[in-house]
């Protein structure tokens, strides 16, 4: 791999141990992976950020780079609850102190604690054709298809090395040529807003490459059917046509088919009696999501026998106070910080229903609890909360 | 004598514990006992394995073995991935890519040098 003259003297330990071995990292990668050289990114998301995850090997990893710090603006993921209900997440102090060691290892090398994984409203947003380099495959999806910035799913660790670098070896997403559709998904029922977390999953498990995609939708619901095809696979890319910022010129002769039928779908929403949580938020909610939601309960009552938790970054929150009001006059729960997966919500609750089916997907599994999980849209959902 | 790529540049000796199937790094390893599940203890061992898989968190599943005393001596892998990259550079396990493993088997005695790998 072609190193400039700077990367040499990075690597050579002129800058710090830390960060020779976080570019030394980015190196070794590239040359597995096939890069030619290094490129600038201008940004970085970061996961490996829950204790539960990461453990106290990963806070004495992060406390070892205390001498590095981030040269590009850097973001992180959510954490294992929101400070402000750790009583109904049964957060217990260990748990409590080295989550928050975490936090200040990362605070400590310049990373902002956003704690959301949607950073790509507020408070980390790129622009079409920007090099960046993320983790979080619900935010990598979104930030390659919808925006049209430019990142392969990062790791934790790598993720961290662009940060605190400023590089990502160039390859992947990060050629042109290398974002064209591989499939051609083809749906023979009218898509639903119910639809799109179940297409997600069943895409993700399907196949492997750059899907493409002739259905109506809006960014929450692309948003859901990103999230879900990123976790149920290995997806990091998808073309809507008339939709997407790089559908054009996205299609060429060699592309495999696939049909999506509706019944495949409704196997994967699955059906839970009783349900004890409904959860609305992963990814974090958007500004219009949070509206919607408190249009529809607002003066209503919510009934007792299910929770509403509802996920959102902090940012968005903050931006939001009055729809949070009605949500939570309603009785809802909307937290920051945290997320249904990263939490011991899937431990604490074992009847669960969701609009995400990444959710969905983690909750069943027994490492997160292994709860019954129902997906259904939005409204459905709400409705079904109302006293 | 067989020559690969060096991840992680080092020299150890020791004994093989082989995998035959890709090894979920976040998932497969305890890195508190130092097994993989299905393959037996890996502490001061030479690890032998096709692939890492799963969670790029495993990464810090590979850091965990160093903090809790209970590494490799050294990975040879058929492929290294950015899950074993990342994990063997900052645990600092000495790591070379590139072998065909199919002629190592659990018990033998190997040594690692850089980018070589010798049976003895």
């Amino acid at each position: 791999m072609y190193l400039t003259r700077e990367e040499e003297r990075v690597l050579n330990g002129e800058q710090g141990s830390a960060k020779a071995k976080m570019l030394r990292i980015l190196v070794k990668m590239g040359e597995v992976l096939g890069a030619e050289r290094l490129i600038p990114v201008s940004s970085a998301q970061i996961s490996g950020v829950s204790y539960r995850t990461i453990g106290d090997a990963g806070l004495h990893f992060l406390r070892s780079l205390k001498d590095a710090s981030v040269v590009v603006p850097a973001t992180l993921n959510p954490i294992a609850f929101d400070e402000e209900h750790i009583g109904e997440m049964e957060v217990d102090d260990v748990m409590y102190e080295k989550q928050m060691a975490i936090v200040n290892a990362y605070v400590d090398m310049g990373v902002k604690p956003t704690m959301t994984c949607t950073p790509y409203y507020f408070d980390n947003v790129p622009r079409f054709g920007e090099h960046i380099a993320w983790a979080e495959s619900s935010a990598v999806i979104y930030a390659n298809s919808i925006i049209g910035a430019r990142t392969n799913r990062e790791g934790s660790v790598s993720a961290l090395a662009s940060a605190i670098t400023g590089k990502t070896p160039e390859y992947g997403l990060h050629i042109e040529e290398r974002r064209k559709a591989t499939h051609i998904i083809e749906v023979d029922f009218e898509m639903r807003s119910e639809h799109f977390p179940l297409l997600g999953l069943y895409i993700g498990r399907e196949i492997n490459g750059i899907p493409y995609l002739r259905v109506r939708g809006d960014e929450d619901d692309f948003k859901l059917m990103g999230a879900a095809m990123a976790a149920s696979g290995s997806i990091a890319m998808y073309h809507v046509e008339g939709f997407t910022p790089e559908y054009r010129g996205a299609l060429h002769d060699e592309v495999e088919r696939i049909t999506v039928e509706e019944k495949e779908l409704a196997d994967l929403a699955g059906t839970v009696d009783n349900v004890e949580l409904v959860a609305i938020g992963c990814p974090h909610v958007s500004g219009a999501e949070l509206r919607k939601i408190a249009e529809f309960v607002k003066g209503r009552k919510k009934r007792s026998d299910v929770e509403l938790w509802i996920f959102a970054a902090r940012s968005t929150i903050e931006r939001h106070a009055s729809e949070v009001k009605i949500i939570e006059e309603f009785g809802g729960v909307v937290m920051k910080d945290t997320c249904v997966v990263v939490s011991n919500a899937g431990r604490l609750y074992k009847r669960i229903a969701t609009n995400s089916g990444k959710a969905a997907l983690y909750l069943r599994k027994s490492r997160f609890g292994g709860a019954e999980v129902m997906v259904r849209e939005l409204y459905t959902l709400l409705r079904s909360v109302i006293a | 004598m067989m020559r690969g790529r060096a991840i992680f540049s080092g020299t150890a000796e020791g004994e093989v514990v082989k995998c035959a199937r890709p090894v979920v790094i976040l998932g497969d390893i305890d890195p508190r006992a130092g097994t993989v599940e299905g393959c037996g203890s890996i502490a001061g061992k030479i690890f032998v394995f096709p692939r890492g898989a799963g969670s790029t968190v495993g990464s810090y599943t590979l850091y965990a073995l160093r903090y809790y005393g209970t590494a490799p001596a050294a990975i040879i892998v058929e492929e290294a991935e950015p899950i074993v990259v990342a994990g063997a550079i900052i645990s600092e396990i000495p790591t070379v890519d590139g072998i065909d493993i199919s002629v190592l088997k659990t018990g033998m005695r190997v040594r690692v040098k850089n980018n070589e790998v010798e049976i003895i």
